[in-house]
């Protein structure tokens, strides 16, 4: 009933529309106040509102931005973050000047050189002065900015730093698989057909390496000291990508890859720095605690992988060196845990390799 | 001079005669369907790219009211999305969120190809280029004519889809391998993806013989006069387009056909060491990441596809509505030239976090940020064309002006965004769904809708009605700035694109108010294009006749009769004497023109306003063109009070 009574006033509004349309319209023909060759007599109306509304409707923008900018601009917690942050600020500043000063001028010159009558524009069809003028000066911007730019690329992502930290990540759908080398040091190979329900991460069982590496579902790293993560995926792609230390890698399958940042805050700094952000002291709905208590470095998926893309979260805890032993000191090797799974599986891997299907392991 | 002119004019009258062109019975089928018009070809293009774009924006609400709205009972839609809504353990409904990819995959498709390539480079090629050019119509009228029957049969395909059990394709517009090749892992990437495939490959046929056609009329078929320089800056919009599509189309072609291959061939080109639904598949060797080089190599030169022929429009309309010749007019085809170059060498800054070699990326880097050079320059232009004008708002130069701003909004983030160091942590949030909205779809739909309330009485003889144009206008602009504009924020902010909802982590669980905020905005910004499917369906039956030339303009398009017939001009086609932005030239008086001199008058009549170095061409044209130009005789028609 309510869905009739609802479409029901929709028509009357329609037809409210067009009985005002054709009436006013008619009433414009009437007194012929639309003749193609006369200027709207709303032209000025029109320059003033050019002139108005973007300079509310930015300022408002502006405000908004100011009042929430520690929401807008999250905390961050990375050497790399430490390069790239300056310059994501120093760059974003060019860019509002250049917003600002062109939008101004296109709005301002609309406004002013509307419509009079009787006067004539300007015959002004070229000037190679100005061209090269506003060729160069945004060249010379975008070289300051892109040389900038280069150099901080360059530190980030050319070489991974020695003596590092290695964890292997997995995507798959939808959810992340992580794995630490154990105390070798060293992460095991493995091979995508060995996959089960169990051995999630397709582990090659022939392979020594894989023998002391540990699972977990909580990714802890240690301040100060660079991890690399080792990065593939099992079914589709997925994008490693961890906002708050401004690092992300696609996940893909059959081509493994890799990240690496060196964290500078535990997760127990990061709280305590948050409890002077007012925008980090409401109360959090799912944890009950404000935000800055409830705080976690979080782990997303980046690259549209399926229905449950937006559900890969994985917590990545930044611990200081004793907490860090302390944790690595609870882990069990996937092989010590599984040891009846383990025990047949390696026949069974045996048997494939002999078979000839199973390929050479990674 | 003049009286010289009517002296060879009357010579010439009895030729006349000889020029009419045939009259051949039409039927209801050869003139509105099956036809080799230009300009019905043009307004079928127009007519399919408008019922798509409003296919594509209710598309983008449904997912809005997802994101603004997540809590909402969502049960209203049943009617409308059937079983895409779940209904819930509590009685509310729910989006399926492989039905919100969907959504938005398809949204993504058919803005960008049905609506900005086909229903604006489509309809103003196609309708503009013969009739600025001055041909009688495209080089081959039957190729224009599969070229939209070929994007029908698209569209039919792709709008098919929408109705399958597994829903249309679902993996994002690019499509990514190995989401779109396995249907174990989408539903969508199962018959939706299929028909996305041949649909596309369709379509590439149709942009293909378009193109080819486009280029061909551009090269051989301009009149008398006509040289390139001095072309409208339209025209050479769709010359530059149509070679950039003829370049990178195939590419989009070859990605398709290897995609074809691998999800029912069972080849691997894009997949390897893939284990899905608890089974690990034979394919190996292949690189998800050639998929992408491939996709890109037409994706980004896709982007200056839809965006040259909406600046191309622009031009036009800024220039007339100013009344001022375009600033820079040799700058701004070189800087058409140098976009559509260095287009096909920055595709791998969409890839800078796939795990391509970081060397690779450093050098995409630079060439990116060059091509934001020549953007400059054509915003710096256009501004300076509006510098000491006389400028009327008609609704097409509000959105001219409307593009102009939202090309540099959206322009300067790519700055941002190019830079590689800073688009890790950019790269795939909605900061890069504003920029691209804002610096391509929304520009390019605000050049289509210039281009639309411009040349509509071109079109169809009648005015749209300008408070409604207006009115459209005004909601449309902000209605796209509060859409996109705080995207900006939440971009920055780290959330990712795609997501179906925010609610799962610490740090995008804030910024509810911001999300409502943009959905309530595009629900009214898509409310106001209602205003303008009125408009525009009302004005083609009722609106106002329109006079030859309302907006005082100087192509030849406003030389044509007021409903030109199949071959544009009766008679000769006008030849061409001068460029096309002869507005507000000093002393124009003194030779009896107003604010505007037309293409086809010849400098000897207007020896007061000529420039030097056109003063020396009369003895040329004296020689060459006049004594052969039949059309002049016209030419006292139209201007009405010019001697």
């Amino acid at each position: 009933m309510t869905n009739i009574l609802l479409i029901l006033a929709a028509l009357l509004l329609v037809a409210i529309f067009l009985v005002i349309f054709r009436a006013s319209k008619l009433i414009s023909i009437f007194r012929n106040d639309s003749d193609p060759d006369k200027v709207s007599q709303s032209n000025n109306i029109h320059a003033y509102l050019f002139l108005i509304l973007p300079l509310v409707g930015f300022s408002l923008a502006g405000w908004y931005a100011v009042h929430h900018l520690g929401l807008i601009i999250p905390p961050h917690a990375s050497k790399n973050a430490d390069i790239t942050e300056p310059l994501f600020h120093q760059a974003t500043v060019v860019i509002l000047l250049m917003f600002v000063i062109t939008n101004a001028a296109l709005f301002f010159f609309a406004f002013k050189y509307r419509y009079k009558e009787g006067y004539k524009a300007t015959f002004f069809t070229d000037n190679v002065k100005l061209e090269i003028v506003w060729t160069i000066v945004p060249a010379v911007i975008l070289v300051l900015l892109v040389v900038q730019g280069w150099q901080a690329w360059k530190k980030i992502m050319y070489t991974a730093p020695e003596n590092a930290q290695q964890i292997e990540v997995m995507g798959h759908q939808f959810a992340w698989k992580v794995r630490y080398p154990g105390v070798d040091g060293k992460i095991g190979k493995y091979n995508f057909r060995y996959t089960d329900a169990t051995n999630e991460m397709g582990l090659d069982f022939s392979d020594k390496k894989n023998d002391d590496d540990f699972m977990v579902s909580e990714i802890h790293i240690q301040k100060n000291v660079p991890v690399v993560f080792n990065i593939r995926a099992r079914d589709v792609l997925h994008s490693f990508s961890l906002p708050h230390f401004r690092q992300k890698m696609d996940a893909v399958p059959g081509m493994p890859t890799k990240l690496w940042l060196t964290p500078t805050k535990t997760t127990a700094e990061m709280r305590q720095e948050l409890q002077g952000r007012p925008e980090y002291q409401t109360i959090d709905e799912k944890s009950g605690k404000t935000r800055a208590d409830g705080f976690n470095y979080e782990i997303a998926c980046q690259e549209v992988c399926g229905r449950g893309h937006f559900a890969m979260r994985l917590v990545i805890v930044v611990d200081d060196e004793i907490d860090y032993k302390k944790w690595l000191a609870t882990q069990k090797p996937f092989t010590e845990v599984n040891k009846e799974y383990v025990a047949k599986a390696r026949i069974q891997q045996q048997k494939a390799k002999a078979s000839g299907v199973a390929m050479v392991s990674k | 001079m003049a009286h010289v002119i009517e002296a060879h004019a009357d010579t010439h009258a009895h030729a006349h005669a000889h020029d009419e062109h045939e009259h051949h019975e039409e039927t209801f089928i050869t003139k509105y369907i099956f036809t080799i018009d230009h300009k019905m070809i043009a307004k079928q293009f127009l007519v399919s790219g408008i019922l798509w774009a409003f296919i594509g924006g209710l598309f983008s609400i449904l997912f809005r009211l997802q994101l603004g709205f997540p809590n909402m009972d969502m049960s209203f839609l049943k009617p409308l999305l059937g079983g895409w809504i779940e209904i819930q353990k509590d009685g509310t409904g729910a989006l399926n969120p492989e039905f919100y990819l969907a959504l938005v995959t398809m949204h993504g498709t058919i803005m960008v190809f049905f609506v900005l390539t086909a229903g604006l480079s489509g309809t103003f090629s196609n309708f503009l280029i013969p009739l600025q050019i001055g041909a009688r119509d495209m080089a081959s009228g039957f190729m224009n004519m599969l070229s939209y029957w070929f994007f029908f049969a698209s569209s039919v395909l792709m709008f098919s889809s929408l109705f399958f059990a597994t829903g249309p394709a679902a993996g994002g517009w690019v499509v990514y391998p190995p989401l779109s090749a396995l249907p174990q892992a989408l539903a969508g990437s199962g018959d939706g993806m299929t028909y996305w495939l041949l649909a596309m490959s369709l379509f590439i046929a149709s942009s293909l013989l378009g193109s080819i056609n486009y280029i061909t009329t551009v090269i051989n078929l301009r009149t008398k006069g006509m040289s390139f320089n001095r072309l409208p800056l339209t025209i050479w919009a769709f010359f530059i387009t149509a070679v950039i599509g003829i370049l990178s189309f195939p590419v989009l072609f070859s990605a398709a056909l290897l995609l074809i291959f691998d999800r029912s061939f069972g080849t691997s080109f894009y997949l390897s060491e893939i284990y899905v639904a608890g089974e690990a598949l034979h394919n190996v060797g292949g690189s998800p990441v050639l998929f992408q080089h491939l996709f890109w190599f037409l994706g980004h030169p896709e982007v200056y596809i839809v965006l040259l022929p909406a600046l191309g429009l622009t031009s036009e309309v800024i220039a007339t509505q100013a009344r001022k010749p375009i600033f820079g007019y040799t700058a701004m085809i070189g800087s058409m030239l140098g976009i559509a170059v260095l287009s096909f060498i920055v595709w791998a800054h969409h890839m800078f976090v796939t795990g391509m070699n970081p060397f690779l990326g450093t050098i995409f880097m630079f060439l990116t940020l060059i091509i934001a050079v020549p953007s400059a320059v054509k915003a710096f232009n256009y501004i300076t064309t509006l510098w000491k004008g006389n400028i009327r708002f008609t609704p097409a130069m509000m959105f001219s002006i409307g593009l102009v701003s939202l090309f540099i909004s959206g322009g300067v983030t790519g700055i941002i965004l190019g830079n590689n160091a800073l688009d890790i942590y950019l790269h795939d949030t909605y900061y890069v769904v504003a920029h691209f909205h804002l610096v391509m779809g929304s520009a390019s739909f605000f050049g289509m809708m210039a281009g639309i309330y411009h040349w509509f009485p071109k079109m169809f003889g009648r005015m749209m009605d300008e408070r409604l144009g207006y009115l459209h206008f005004w909601l449309t602009f902000v209605g796209v700035y509060t859409v996109f504009f705080p995207m900006h924020y939440i971009g920055m902010a780290g959330f990712p694109r795609r997501y179906y909802s925010f609610t799962g982590f610490d740090a995008f669980r804030i910024f509810a108010d911001l999300n409502m905020f943009i959905s309530a905005a595009a629900i009214v910004t898509f409310s106001a294009q209602l205003l303008f499917g009125f408009n525009f369906f009302y004005s083609m039956f009722r609106g106002r006749r329109a006079t030859q030339n309302p907006w005082q303009s100087n192509t030849l398009e406003w030389t044509a009769p007021l409903e030109p017939g199949h071959g544009n001009w009766e008679g000769q086609i006008p030849y061409v004497y001068r460029w096309p932005y002869d507005y507000s030239k000093p002393n124009a008086e003194a030779d009896g023109f107003t604010d505007y001199i037309p293409q086809n008058v010849p400098y000897s009549v207007t020896k007061n306003s000529n420039l030097p170095h056109e003063n020396d061409l009369i003895a040329l044209e004296q020689e060459e063109m006049i004594p052969e130009d039949k059309s002049l005789v016209e030419l006292k028609h139209i201007k009405v009070g010019a001697h």
